[in-house]
């Protein structure tokens, strides 16, 4: 769901983290009483699955319930394998996620940069395509989807949850706002001066410019492509899953075991969460600079 | 597109991640003999389209072309035109009718809350803090967590006979909630799972328009001896106008689709929402018509019906935003 991903209009104008005005108060005992609450409540329910992944159906009903993990849940997640094939599906989140993360990025750099700085006949027209459809949600797009994979034969492959999402009209104007105030003219011209091709300028001006946006592009698309549900869940079964496929029919089976079922979850968590504690500052930034000015 | 206003405004890079070469004065844009008419711009927009044509716009708009026949999915290749008949069917349909209030009932009861909270943390997180950048990446753990995950560990909290919020209620003298198969209930516990994967976001998205709002109006309003309360009234509210409204929005959008908790909060992977569709949403009706009951073209009146409802919501959220623009333009 890209659309939720993204904020249009233009990117705020801000240095990072510095705060031009001086009126922030400094946060006092209160604020940090209640900010502190908001984290708990943010981190608990994966807290708990981690909890609740590690004891036994009967141990989590108990009164009072258990608050600490502990060993039991490596059993639960071999459990939780031999159930749905969780490897199998791990590997081919990172194949489509990264498949994806890759496409967008190369292809939405591509037509950001035409659209930011070359002139064409019907380039308005065209941003103006791509800027008007990029609220419209591709669920509503899955049915004759659905109607193509199955001509091709694809359903249950993975080409068929990669090609529909390999580009999003968001990554386009991202890129496209970001290339016409960061690449001067004047670099392009130089470039053109010293007989460069269009090409040449790409690979070696253009590139090297655009490359702090695409990294946020694809932390950003990494992440989306690989919580993506309705569309893998429609293209797919459960002999080829996604994680987030092998989740949901986790979570579906006739006897629910909780236990094993959060130990799988947090399994399949697990991956974005670690990306996370890693880029967490990064992805940040990128979700607050594409926010909108006002 | 009407929100993405792409007028030629003064528009900065995202500063994130500094750009290797500062960014010069701005320049006149030069019709150089070079890259102006460069033919090559349709190669690099090409892949961009093929794909996006193929298997974004094409799907979209045949998606109606769909929705005026008698489709079925064992029957691949077209169906008979009925017209609109499954409009019709789709206008007499009680399911409809019901997924429809479901809908909204779960979506304002999302989206609301969701933004107030949203408001009120990032707020909090535009005092000047000590680990800033870690409540930041805190409040946005929920958004990494994918719909399915979410949904199932939430499915667990709220379970009837284990869940620790019935545990909870217990502790404190409180009846045991069957969340799953009351309407109110189950909708409210939906709603409650949205709400936690989306308010971190939009707080952040609140945040960085707060910190562009310029100092100067909060010292002119202490001078005239606004509290801070009433500083964040007028001063902060209508500043943020313009982000409150895209947000509104877009969460409105993610409201109409929503599909991954409804279908696996129950815990059966049930298509019908409840054992008396209590909570069986406009996208889950869509599924169950198309790959429960094999009737595509009912499920792509459906989708249809969420396009058309979405495109109401875009299009009324333009003409207040103009109408809010033109009011301050003649105030001026």
């Amino acid at each position: 769901m890209t659309a939720v991903l993204t904020p249009p209009t233009a990117t705020t104008p801000r240095t990072t983290g510095r705060r031009p005005s001086t009126r922030a108060g400094r946060a006092g005992p209160v604020a940090y009483t209640l900010l502190v609450l908001a984290g708990l409540l943010s981190v608990f329910p994966l807290y708990w699955s981690l909890v609740a992944g590690s004891h036994t159906n009967a141990e989590i009903a108990a009164t009072p319930p258990p608050f600490l993990p502990n060993a039991t849940f490596f059993e639960n997640v071999s459990a939780a394998m031999d159930q749905a094939p969780l490897g199998l599906a791990i590997v081919n989140s990172v194949v489509v996620a990264g498949s994806i993360t890759v496409g967008t990025v190369l292809f939405c750099t591509l037509a950001g940069f035409a659209f930011a700085k070359l002139r064409f006949r019907g380039s308005g027209p065209l941003l103006a395509l791509v800027v008007g459809t990029m609220m419209v949600p591709t669920q509503l797009a899955v049915i004759p989807l659905f109607m193509m994979i199955a001509e091709l034969q694809w359903v249950d492959s993975l080409q068929a949850v990669i090609l529909p999402t390999l580009v999003s009209a968001f990554g386009v104007f991202f890129m496209r706002q970001y290339l016409v105030t960061a690449l001067p003219d004047e670099l392009l011209e130089a470039g053109r001066v010293d007989g460069a091709s269009t090409h040449r300028i790409f690979f070696s001006i253009v590139l090297p410019v655009a490359r702090p946006a695409m990294a946020v592009l694809a932390m950003l698309t990494f992440l989306t492509a690989w919580n993506e549900f309705f569309w893998p869940i429609i293209a797919l079964t459960a002999a080829n899953p996604t994680v987030q496929v092998a989740i949901a029919n986790l979570g579906s089976g006739y006897v629910p075991q909780r236990a094993v079922i959060m130990a799988g979850t947090l399994l399949g968590t697990l991956p974005v969460l670690l990306v996370f504690a890693l880029l967490g500052k990064q992805i940040v930034g990128g979700i607050m600079a594409g926010a909108v000015k006002g | 597109m009407t929100l993405a206003d792409d007028s030629p405004r003064t528009v900065t890079a995202p500063a994130v991640p500094a750009p290797p070469d500062p960014t010069p004065p701005p320049v006149p844009r030069r019709r150089g003999p070079s890259l102006s008419r460069n033919r090559w711009g349709y190669a690099y927009v090409a892949p961009f389209f093929v794909v996006f044509g193929a298997f974004s716009l094409f799907p979209f708009l045949f998606t109606a072309w769909v929705s005026l026949h008698d489709a079925r999915l064992s029957d691949i290749s077209g169906g008979t035109f009925v017209g609109l008949d499954n409009y019709a069917a789709l206008l007499g349909n009680d399911f409809f009718w019901n997924a429809l209030r479901n809908t909204i009932t779960i979506g304002v009861l999302s989206t609301v809350p969701q933004l107030c909270l949203a408001l009120g943390l990032a707020h909090l997180l535009h005092y000047k803090l000590r680990g800033r950048t870690f409540f930041r990446t805190v409040m946005l753990v929920p958004y990494a967590t994918s719909i399915a995950a979410a949904t199932l560990v939430f499915a667990t909290l709220f379970g009837r006979d284990y869940g620790i919020i019935n545990t909870a209620l217990e502790a404190v003298g409180l009846d045991r909630v069957d969340w799953e198969s009351g309407t109110l209930s189950s909708q409210v516990a939906i709603a409650v799972i949205v709400t936690w994967r989306w308010t971190g976001y939009n707080a952040l998205i609140y945040l960085a328009a707060m910190q562009s709002i310029p100092g100067e109006l909060y010292e002119a309003a202490e001078m005239d001896g606004a509290s801070k309360w009433r500083q964040f009234l007028h001063v902060t509210i209508p500043s943020l106008r313009p982000t409150i409204l895209f947000t509104v929005v877009v969460s409105t959008i993610g409201a109409v689709q929503l599909f991954g908790e409804p279908l696996l909060f129950g815990g059966n992977g049930a298509t019908t929402g409840g054992a008396r569709n209590q909570y069986q949403t406009l996208g889950l009706l869509m599924y169950q018509q198309g790959w429960t009951n094999f009737n595509i073209g009912q499920a792509a009146t459906t989708a249809w019906a969420m396009f058309l409802i979405i495109l109401a919501v875009v299009g009324s959220a333009a003409l207040v935003g103009r109408y809010r623009a033109r009011r301050e333009g003649a105030r001026r």
